[in-house]
């Protein structure tokens, strides 16, 4: 299974839940939010929302700006 | 005359000036010049994360929330799309129905986009967002954008980033005499001077992060800004003096020693 993770391809074995899809590649815990397919994910549903074939996945943090 | 607060939506300041985070050549800086600043709300930006960065430390590591109020920003959105999601992920990630709403049309000036931007302003406004866009100088787009349900408006001062002051006053004086939200000033500001003439004129607050980062010393300037912005203040407040075309003697002109010039 493959996904587009910020732009990035990466492959996976198995189905994964977003919560281990954020472990793959170290995601910090705190200050970051997700998008799935251009919906926000809420943190309570990382454990349990399952990432699928071709899904475009974006994790987001603050940085510094104006 | 004591001054009011700042209210934004729910949130209440003391300090009228608005800091931003991005240019300082370090963190470490930044934190120091938002401590001269005397700044209550800070903005960020929002943007991918780095994967496979396990380093540790983030910009919120700098930020003390129980000292500064987090205003994230969208910029870098050029469509209202774009800046919807970008507002919808910065909710989750710091947790705040603030948004400085900025969706940008033309990247070598960075001036907005003012149909998207209402656009994206209706659409988060119908989301439960505090929405702070900012707008060109337009007195008639910042209206529009009070009645769809901004919690204040953000006329530009100049170009972001450019340094050159307030450049049309007179614009702004309009925004805010028919402004029933806080008119915030936002980009543009170079130095203090520009802080104070703005806020001479009335306005709520300003907004600024190059005219700060970007000093040779951003921590005095820092401080600079902050006197400015109470000095504009209480100089609005104050009321100025009518200006004259002639001179008005401070001093008696009766009793005097010598004799006026014609008598």
């Amino acid at each position: 299974m493959r996904a587009f993770i910020n732009g990035q391809e990466r492959e996976f074995r198995a189905l994964v839940t977003l919560e281990e899809l954020l472990e793959s590649v170290n995601a910090p815990r705190t200050g970051i939010a997700v998008a799935r397919n251009q919906r926000v994910v809420k943190r309570a549903d990382f454990g349990t929302e399952l990432v699928q074939d071709g899904d475009r996945i974006e994790i987001i943090n603050a940085v510094a700006g104006g | 005359m004591p001054d009011c607060l700042l209210k934004i939506g729910k949130h209440v300041f003391n300090s009228r000036l608005i800091v931003g985070t991005g240019k300082f050549s370090s963190l470490e800086l930044m934190q120091a010049a938002h401590a001269a600043s005397g700044a209550q709300m800070v903005t960020v930006a929002i943007r991918r994360i780095h994967l496979d960065d396990p380093s540790g430390k983030t910009l919120l590591d700098y930020i003390d929330r129980s000292k500064y109020v987090i205003l994230p920003n969208t910029a870098g959105c050029f469509s209202a799309k774009d800046a919807i999601l970008t507002a919808q992920l910065a909710r989750e990630a710091l947790e705040t129905d603030l948004i400085k709403l900025e969706v940008i049309g033309d990247s070598r000036t960075l001036y907005p986009d003012t149909r998207e931007t209402i656009a994206a302003a209706e659409a988060l406004v119908d989301d439960g967002f505090t929405v702070l866009p900012y707008i060109i100088d337009d007195p008639v787009a910042c209206k529009t954008l009070e009645a769809i349900g901004c919690a204040a408006v953000m006329p530009l001062a100049a170009p972001i980033g450019s340094g050159l002051g307030l450049c049309n006053p007179y614009s702004i004086r309009i925004i805010k005499e028919s402004a029933e939200v806080p008119v915030i000033v936002d980009a543009g500001v170079g130095t203090a001077s520009d802080a104070a003439v703005a806020m001479e004129l009335g306005v709520d607050g300003l907004l600024m992060n190059t005219g700060i980062a970007s000093a040779d010393d951003p921590v005095l300037m820092a401080s600079a800004m902050r006197n400015a912005v109470m000095a504009g203040r209480q100089a609005f407040l104050a009321g100025r003096m009518p200006k004259r075309l002639h001179a008005s003697a401070s001093s008696p002109m009766q009793d005097l020693i010598g004799t006026k010039p014609g008598n």
